[in-house]
């Protein structure tokens, strides 16, 4: 099985030094891109089908066809790598990163070239310590080759990288909201249209792009579409960086190719549940999608699938359940940090999050009523797409909408015996 | 905003076809069609972000779609064909669902809660019909911060609807207000308790849907909005003549709020136009008439006044603060040629310079939201965020015109206000300040040229010459000044709504000259420029349409003559002339008579004393700078002994049985006369509708209460409310039948609208005219014959003087401007009069920042604090007088300056 994305990596864990990492082939996709034409390089990419890692599933290729070309277009443009990886359950990128920054680097310079952008960001996530001293270094070692700044190999493209790390917050993984904090504002999301490609960054035509996503931009090129599509199981082209979290003997990331069914990621990879423990249901992408039970094990993990089965791909990194953990103290979790880590731009997510964790936290020490079951899902509704600014607060009702559905039992029970069943 | 009206839309709501503005967002159009879509966010001025989710309306595809989906209209374009349903149920019970989530945290204030009464929220709970609530848990709380004497600060109320900051930040420039924080807990406001920085900060008050910000004046003094008498007025405390609603309780002057021009201030006023009414209720006032120092009756004051005035020889000195009719009326008594402007001579120059330039023509006056528009602007010799703050405010507008285009190029409509700047960045359109010391609208400036004032004129001067080369050219102009004399000339050429603002504020009549040669050299080269000048007072311009005599002539005629009976109308003489001088006229006149609100030098000296009304007390006519001429009405009923100048004279004349000069015996009387006598005031009857004309117009709203009580302890016996002679405003809650004119409207209220939002209900496009049309009648207008040439003498360079500094004013909101001063508020923040030189120049003289300097002026000496200011140039030194006599210090002057404790001679000084 091929594994672009991770064949690199060492077992010390420590990051491919760039003398490895062109050994094994690394920049060479540049080299390839940089004989091409940037409008070729988005054509690549679109017939690749590769869709955005970073939860959307955007099909990249017509992600980067709206930002205006040519002569009349504005400048600077900008290339920004989304790395604030902050979703609960994701740890996807900050292996990419760690492991392999070149590969990162190459994959943005590669995008760049294709949008003609002629300065980059790598929007990192502030705990991300480690990503961070790693790609400084590698954003060094790849200045001094020429591969990053004025005149790219003797090519006429310039391109130049920064590395900022992020102050904190959630949100700045909303990409609109990642550009306000780019420029030094407070970070809420803003209204589309108009789109980033048009007015992005301070005005400017812009493309942000999730860490994995640009990872196989410079594959793509390298090898070609249809190599890129042959390594998928399904529809969509590439493989995916699948995790698991939870109660399982192995909790781990693997490279696999896009499409393996959950049951195979998670019994034969992760090692199955824990003994004695049974599998209940899964978040399949990560804290802010809706959860997957038994009778979806064998969906394919690609986007459209995993739409079918009412839920989202998202990230890929799968967050399971076992049956001896309360459902409704695991919800309450994640919507504790929702409510957190909502930015108070919109009224139904700064008013309706801090409603619903403290009505969870209410039933987890058995004072829950029924009026609170019916406020639960009336903010699952009121949380809707288009009723808040942005995708944020859709997404923290996920799983509650889906718990409430597939547990409705546990909740049912919290209520009457006024208690947690799960608590001793 | 822009203000093309090219095609209309035909939009669809509850499947009725309406028009709309395809250019504007869906509430907009709704609220202009008379809807009512509850709103937080979105505000005629600041635009659309999308923030509070209040205004869902459900869209639908076309007339088959059933189902549709909710859109926030106030993020959705008027688009033609648009199809929508406000009563919609799911709408509907979103609306409600957004109420109870701002309810969530929202504290059961009302019964204390300033606000209540005219609180959008409020109203716009009602609207929705949330009722009742099933949150049970606890509420978020927080400090709140002290933010001054102006603005109170109560956050727990707080929805998080973004307002305060946008306005404050993004509309207004200020920068010490901010959010913080995040979730359901944002905080809005400063870094650390502090008096907020923005001239503009009590908007605050009208901009917060909710009582987060409040004004703290009126908290001290607290009368709901409906038990308030109020009445419509117009600002005195500069020359822009912003319109307002005041409101009274129990005889007490309790609050000013903005009434809405759409010509003249818009949405806004500014800090001490909002706080500056206290002046009315100072201990200082003037309440009974004085005779020989002693309080005296009604009918005692005018018997005296009788004599005085049949003894005959009186002259009269009038006011730049005072109404037109209360001058006029001053000014029949004595007679045109014994009545004088009560201004220095040079200022009065200026006036008639600038009412002269602004006839002949070519440039026109341009209303503020004329300014708000204009593309380029070149502002000259004035510091306006502090002489004239609102066209301050209007001018960060104007920078926004040009980078428009940015966004119309990327299709963001203009109301779509963060996209727009976010596409617009820090391109601003091109404003240049040429001043003699840096102003706070250097921070959004083009460019800015720091120079004595000759030399802003002769900067102004070269832009002409550039601009046009049959004007005048600048002989010996330095490289530096033809450079920035065409980059200024370029901009202005370039621009499709030139202006040029200059004023009275350096007392240079060549600045005023070049002004108006740049705007004229504009209009030959085929570009429409406006021309605006701003005044010192709120009645300048009017004062001199009445063709006053200058002032020096009246101390000389006094000299010539003691045997005089002076009448001075709301004037302190020692504002207006120099300590010595207005001492000897004081002792050497025989009688003094003198008619105002607050006691002061004049007063103190005067034999007779007559209480002036102050604007909330009497009815007169202001002309603003623009040339608008607008009428303000008293609030209180007249039950007390003032009442308003015009009318003590009227019964002066009377009682001295001088039957000619007495011109009626209301207000209409009055200016059906002053439109007879004087050619210029021909319209002056129209600037407000006749008594006769209207019907009854209440001044309290239908909701007033305890008028029974109030009086019972005096009688319990009803009193019928007392009648107004001079308006169709009624001291009572009964109005006639009929719509009110605008120009007589005490205050905006429709039902279910009882916050200032309520104007919506009174324009036909949100954000536009007033219904009817917005008050004020403009009387300087171009003559149908321009006759104009340019101006050829061209002031040579300023030199610095070896030992001798050239005084300029430098001035501040909070102090510079009379009345305002004496509001406990606004005086815990004037700052104590001082000089201010260049750090150098200090230096020179050996004096630090903080020590006192003796300063030489003419004869006179005084000891002043010291202010070190590396934006003055060389050979100027500033002065902030802050009150007599440092007032009455007639500039331009020269000065001698010595560090306390050096020898300073009076020999050689200019």
């Amino acid at each position: 099985m091929e594994r672009p994305l991770t064949k690199n990596f060492r077992p010390d864990k420590k990051a491919v030094s760039l003398a490895d990492y062109e050994r094994s082939g690394g920049y060479e996709g540049l080299r390839k891109a940089l004989r091409m034409a940037p409008a070729d390089v988005t054509e690549q990419v679109k017939r690749s089908k590769l869709r955005g890692r970073g939860g959307a599933g955007f099909p990249t290729g017509m992600k980067w066809s709206f930002v205006p070309m040519g002569k009349e277009a504005p400048h600077p443009k900008y290339l920004v790598a989304n790395a604030d990886e902050m979703e609960p359950g994701t740890f996807k990128d900050r292996a990419l990163m760690e492991r392999d920054p070149h590969q990162l680097i190459e994959g943005m310079i590669v995008a760049a070239y294709a949008i003609e952008a002629d300065i980059g960001y790598i929007f990192l996530r502030g705990e991300y310590e480690c990503s961070h001293e790693r790609l400084a270094r590698a954003i060094a070692e790849a200045h001094e080759r020429n591969y990053l700044g004025q005149n790219i190999l003797g090519s006429g493209y310039s391109f130049e990288l920064h590395l900022h790390a992020s102050a904190g917050r959630y949100i700045c993984g909303e990409e609109t909201a990642l550009l306000n904090a780019l420029e030094g504002k407070r970070a809420h999301p803003r209204t589309k249209p108009p789109f980033p490609q048009v007015s992005g960054l301070w005005g400017k035509p812009t493309i942000v792009q999730n860490v994995e996503t640009l990872c196989n931009v410079h594959h793509i090129v390298n090898h070609g579409p249809e190599w890129f599509l042959g390594l998928s199981l399904t529809e969509d082209g590439g493989t995916k960086l699948y995790g698991v979290s939870g109660k399982v003997k192995r909790p781990g990331l693997w490279e696999l190719p896009m499409g393996t069914p959950m049951r195979e990621i998670i019994d034969d990879y992760a090692g199955g549940m824990r003994d004695g423990l049974c599998f209940r249901g899964a978040l399949p992408g990560g804290a802010s999608t809706d959860f997957m039970v038994e009778e979806h094990l064998d969906t394919p993990m690609d986007y459209d699938h995993v739409q079918k089965a009412g839920s989202r791909l998202g990230t890929g990194t799968m967050v399971v359940l076992d049956d001896q953990t309360c459902p409704v103290g695991m919800v309450w979790n994640l919507e504790h940090f929702f409510a957190q880590e909502s930015c108070g731009w919109c009224t139904p997510c700064w008013s309706g999050l801090s409603w619903t964790e403290k009505i969870l936290l209410a039933m987890e020490e058995g004072k829950g009523s029924a009026n609170d079951l019916e406020t639960l899902k009336f903010q699952t509704m009121f949380l809707a797409p288009g009723n808040t600014f942005c995708a944020f607060a859709p997404g923290a009702v996920e799983p509650l909408q889906s718990a409430l559905k597939y547990f409705a039992d546990d909740f049912r029970r919290h209520i009457e015996e006024h208690r947690c069943p799960w608590r001793s | 905003m822009s203000v093309e009206e090219l095609t209309v839309a035909t939009i669809f709501i509850e499947n009725q076809p309406r028009q709309a503005n395809p250019k504007q967002n869906l509430l907009h159009a709704c609220l202009s069609l008379g809807y009512d879509v509850p709103y937080f966010c979105w505000h005629p001025a600041l635009g659309s972000v999308g923030a509070c989710r209040q205004c869902a309306v459900k869209q639908f595809r076309d007339e088959r779609d059933a189902k549709g989906k909710l859109v926030m209209a106030c993020m959705t374009p008027a688009a033609e064909g648009t199809r929508i349903s406000i009563s919609d149920s799911d709408a509907a019970s979103f609306r409600a669902a957004v109420i109870q989530g701002l309810m969530q945290s929202h504290p059961h204030d009302c019964p204390v809660c300033d606000e209540g009464g005219e609180c959008h929220l409020q109203d716009m709970t009602v609207m929705t019909g949330h009722r009742l609530r099933t949150y049970s848990f606890g509420k978020r709380t927080f400090r709140n911060q002290y933010l001054g004497p102006l603005v109170n600060h109560e956050m727990n109320r707080c929805i998080q609807c973004q307002r305060c900051v946008r306005f404050y930040r993004e509309y207004a420039g200020g920068q010490d207000l901010n959010a913080f924080h995040l979730r359901n807990s944002i905080y809005y406001g400063r870094h650390e308790d502090g008096v907020l920085e923005s001239e503009f900060s009590g908007n605050l008050v009208e901009i917060c849907p909710t009582g987060v910000f409040t004004d703290a004046t009126l908290k001290q003094h607290y009368t709901r909005k409906w038990d308030l008498q109020m009445a419509p007025s117009i600002c005195v405390h500069c020359s822009l003549g912003c319109n307002t609603s005041v409101g009274e309780r129990y005889g007490t002057l309790r609050r000013v709020v903005n009434r809405y021009n759409h010509e003249v201030n818009g949405y806004f006023l500014c800090d001490r136009g909002r706080f500056g009414y206290e002046f009315v209720e100072s201990p200082a006032r003037i309440r009974h008439p004085l005779v020989d120092g002693k309080a005296a009756t009604k009918s005692e004051a005018l018997e005296r006044f009788g004599t005085l005035l049949r003894e005959g020889n009186a002259i009269g000195i009038g006011s730049p603060r005072a109404s037109l009719e209360s001058n006029f009326a001053l000014r029949t008594l004595v007679g045109p040629e014994r009545f004088y402007a009560g201004i220095p001579k040079g200022e009065l120059q200026l006036l008639n310079s600038m009412l002269r330039i602004l006839r002949q023509g070519p440039a026109r006056s341009p209303s503020l939201d004329e300014i708000e528009h204009c593309d380029a602007v070149f502002v000259l010799g004035e510091d306006l965020t502090n002489t004239a703050p609102i066209m301050a405010l209007r001018l960060r507008q104007s920078v926004r015109q040009a980078p428009m285009r940015i966004a119309d190029g990327l299709h963001i409509p203009d109301w779509l206000d963060h996209a727009v700047r976010g596409a617009v960045q820090d391109a601003k359109g091109p404003l240049f300040v040429a001043s003699p010391y840096a102003t706070k609208l250097d921070e959004i400036a083009t460019a800015t040229c720091r120079a004595a004032p000759d030399d802003l004129a002769r900067l102004a001067f070269a832009v002409a010459h550039v601009i046009d080369p049959s004007a005048p050219p600048l002989a010996g102009a330095s490289k530096d000044e033809e450079e920035m004399a065409c980059k200024i000339a370029k901009a202005l050429l370039e621009a499709e709504r030139p202006l040029v603002v200059s004023g009275t504020s350096c007392m240079n009549q060549s600045m005023v000259e070049a002004a108006a040669q740049v705007a004229w050299a504009l209009c030959k080269a085929g570009r429409p420029a406006a021309l605006s000048y701003t005044a010192a007072e709120c009645n300048n311009f009017g004062l001199s349409l009445l063709e006053p005599r200058p002032l020096s002539e009246a101390f000389r005629a006094i000299k010539d003559n003691p045997e005089t009976t002076l009448i001075v109308l709301e004037n302190d003489l020692a504002r207006r002339s120099p300590a010595d001088e207005v001492d000897s006229l004081l002792r050497d006149v025989r009688h003094l008579v003198a008619l105002d609100h607050l006691g002061n030098a004049t007063t103190e000296a005067a034999e007779l004393v007559l209480p002036a009304g102050t604007f909330a007390e009497s009815d007169g006519t202001l002309v603003n700078s623009e040339g608008r001429a607008q009428r303000y009405f008293q609030v209180f009923d007249p039950s007390s002994e003032v009442q308003s100048s015009w009318r003590w004279l009227a019964e002066g004349a009377a009682a001295a049985g001088l039957e000619d000069q007495v011109l009626g015996h209301s207000l209409d009387q009055l200016t059906a006369v002053m439109s007879d006598v004087m050619p210029e005031l021909r319209t002056l009857p129209s600037v407000a509708p006749p008594r006769s004309a209207a019907g009854k117009i209440a001044r309290e709203p239908i909701r007033y209460s305890g008028r029974t009580a109030m009086l019972a302890n005096i009688s319990v016996h009803e009193p019928k409310p007392p009648d107004d002679p001079d308006s169709a405003l009624a001291f009572s809650m009964e109005s006639g039948p009929g719509v009110v004119p605008p120009a007589l409207r005490p205050f905006f209220w429709a039902p279910g609208w009882n916050s200032v939002q309520s104007v919506n209900k009174f324009q036909d496009e949100i954000g536009g005219p007033l219904r009817g049309h917005d008050p004020g009648v403009r009387l300087i207008e171009l003559s149908s014959r321009p006759n104009w040439k340019y101006f050829s003498v061209i002031p040579p360079a300023f030199a610095p003087q070896p030992d001798s500094w050239l005084l300029v004013p430098i001035f501040h909101i909070f102090g510079s401007e009379e009345l305002s001063r004496h509001a406990p508020g606004i005086s815990q923040l004037v700052s104590q009069p001082y000089l201010a030189v260049n750090p150098i120049e200090a230096s020179l003289l050996g004096v630090k920042a903080g020590e006192q300097l003796k300063v030489l002026i003419e004869e006179s000496q005084y000891e002043l604090e010291v202010v070190l200011r590396a934006d003055l140039p060389r050979g100027i030194a500033g002065l902030h007088a802050a009150g007599p006599p440092l007032d009455g210090i007639t500039l331009p002057v020269y000065c001698r300056l010595a560090a306390v404790g050096s020898e300073l001679s009076a020999r050689g000084a200019q």
